[in-house]
């Protein structure tokens, strides 16, 4: 009786041993199939349409399409944790020196969104920027509608929101503090489409029939808006890579920038080529 | 023989090292990980701060001491009478038949996800709130209400031991005395289970404190001072979930700063439960 317990514990001992060996070993091992894209959430659903349509046309090869955050995928691309890193930004001055290879696979717009009961069909620039830094707070001062605002944002060090920041509220502006914070676009969105007095900001991608997207400045939000320059809130989709692409990432990235792979980029963005 | 004695005593003994291990080694790098940050941003300001803008430079956590406060007093306001009151029945007056249905959907609730709860606080709660009280719904009540279901099965199951460990004697002696069941319950039971039901709210209050996603779903993570209990609030759990994916330089190290403030908190609460008498009786 003894001796079966202790060869089990034994047993149960080497098994962990084993899997912890492994799993340190497997960890770092890199496939030559295998490819992991990390990064925005922004980029994210775009590079899964990608890389789904990529596998298709080369059985075989998988791909790992990973989010958390741009700041992140400039990292992990870096350090060579994922083969490519996804920024929904621009790079910054402390990210510029990393030797990461920058290519912009499409422009993405972003979308102000409120409650499809809200009457509000547009805004001006200069009222996103009251309502976001806390000096607009009713729907009343915006002309239509009445009531309380609830402004969604998403929290810092997000990409969306960098570029948000960057583009409405310009130089030393800051979102206000009774903004709800959300973690996701998707998280925006779901807070947006519960609550009639909300208002947040997404990713074009991320528009459902639960929200109302409003256009901007008398523009509508559609990729067509965005690439004749007319729809003023625009940002860029980048992959970066460790030096220039090679073997396989080269080949998905060839791929993306193909007239097929924009022909996806097109579905809800804006392509480069 | 004697042999496979020694052998499986230091083998249990490497295992219960390990355990220690891991704490230390958790210790040591949250630790190592947040302190660098007071060298460029004083420790007073950081604690005491009114103001959380990471792109800004500023660091200040206090509204989310205060709001992992706020929630986690709510939760046990509103969850310790109910899991109180619960423990007293199935301990005293549930009819075997129901303990057995009611035991197992007690443990049930303890093994739901915490995901789970939260997209149930979202959609319910925080609608319901945002229909009938001020505010957009998500809130310090919202979140209040989420934890207090999640920490009912720890306080019940704690309390419920602790009720039945008064050794029967209390009870007949009272019951002899003339007194009614409820009175026996209340002058009786409920004073010699003390400490027992004590522990079981420290232990809920450490899964309410500690308690992340359901938190982020419903609280609405404003990082500012919340001074109704209607508006949305930031827990230093939260805090950390947030914004860790994103997070690089000070403000990454802000993050686990603020882990280290919330090691100590539970550090704190735990050791509350060894001040805490250990058995009924033993406080005389």
């Amino acid at each position: 009786m003894r001796k079966k317990v202790f060869v089990g514990l034994l047993v149960i001992l080497a098994v962990m041993f084993v899997g912890v060996f492994a799993a340190g070993c497997g960890g770092g091992a890199k496939s030559d199939n295998v490819l992991t894209i990390a990064g925005s959430t922004s980029v994210q659903p775009l590079s899964e349409e990608l890389a789904k349509a990529f596998m298709e046309k080369n059985p075989g090869i998988s791909i790992n399409v990973q989010g958390g955050g741009s700041s992140q995928g400039i990292k992990a691309a870096s350090q060579g944790i994922a083969d490519i890193g996804a920024a929904s930004r621009h790079l910054e001055e402390s990210e510029k020196g990393m030797g990461l290879t920058v290519t912009q696979i499409a422009l993405d717009g972003i979308a102000l969104i409120v409650h499809p009961d809200n009457p509000v069909n547009n805004l001006t620039l200069e009222q996103v920027e009251g309502i976001f830094t806390g000096k607009i707070t009713t729907w009343d001062e915006v002309g239509t509608g009445s009531g309380p605002i609830t402004v969604v944002t998403r929290e810092a060090g997000s990409g969306t929101r960098g570029a948000f920041e960057e583009m409405v509220l310009g130089e030393g502006g800051k979102i206000t503090d009774n903004a709800i914070v959300q973690a996701s676009n998707g998280g925006v969105s779901k807070t947006v489409a519960e609550d009639e007095l909300a208002i947040g900001y997404v990713s074009f991608g991320y528009i459902t029939d639960d929200v109302k997207a409003v256009n901007i400045n008398g523009v509508e939000p559609t990729p067509e808006n965005v690439k004749s320059g007319n729809y003023a809130l625009v940002r860029p989709f980048n992959y970066l890579t460790k030096g220039e692409p090679q073997g396989l990432v080269k080949k998905y990235i060839d791929f993306v920038l193909s007239p097929e792979g924009q022909e996806i980029v097109a579905k809800d963005y804006v392509p480069v080529n | 023989m004697r042999r496979h004695e020694w052998l499986i005593e230091k083998v249990l003994f490497i295992s219960a090292a390990m355990a220690i291990l891991v704490i230390a080694l958790i210790t040591v790098f949250v630790v190592a990980e947040g302190m660098p940050l007071f060298q460029n941003y004083s420790l007073w300001k950081f604690l005491s701060g009114l103001e959380w803008d990471p792109n800004g430079y500023v660091f200040g956590i206090f509204p989310m001491i205060i709001g992992s406060f706020y929630v986690t007093l709510g939760a046990l306001i509103l969850g310790v009478p109910v899991a109180v009151a619960c423990a007293v029945f199935l301990a005293e007056y549930a009819p075997a038949w129901m303990t057995r249905i009611l035991r197992p959907a007690i443990e049930l609730l303890a093994g739901i996800p915490s995901v789970i709860f939260g997209f149930w606080g979202l959609v319910v709660v925080v609608d319901l709130i945002r229909d009938h009280a001020p505010g957009r719904g998500l809130s310090i009540v919202a979140a209040s209400i989420v934890l207090a279901v999640m920490i009912l099965p720890t306080v019940i199951n704690i309390s419920e031991d602790a009720i039945r460990a008064v050794p029967r004697s209390f009870k007949e002696g009272s019951l002899a005395l003339g007194a009614t069941h409820w009175q026996t319950i209340r002058s009786v039971i409920l004073p010699a289970a003390r400490s027992g039901i004590l522990a079981a709210i420290v232990l809920g209050m450490g899964r309410a404190i500690g308690e992340t996603m359901a938190v982020i779903m419903v609280a609405g993570n404003s990082p500012k001072l919340a001074l109704s209990i209607w508006e949305p609030v930031r827990t230093l759990t939260a805090n950390v979930a947030l914004e860790m994916g994103y997070a690089a330089g000070d403000h990454y190290r802000a993050l686990f700063a603020t882990g280290i403030v919330l090691f100590i908190i539970i550090m704190l609460l735990n050791s509350l439960i060894g001040i805490l008498p250990k058995k009924a009786g033993d406080e005389r």
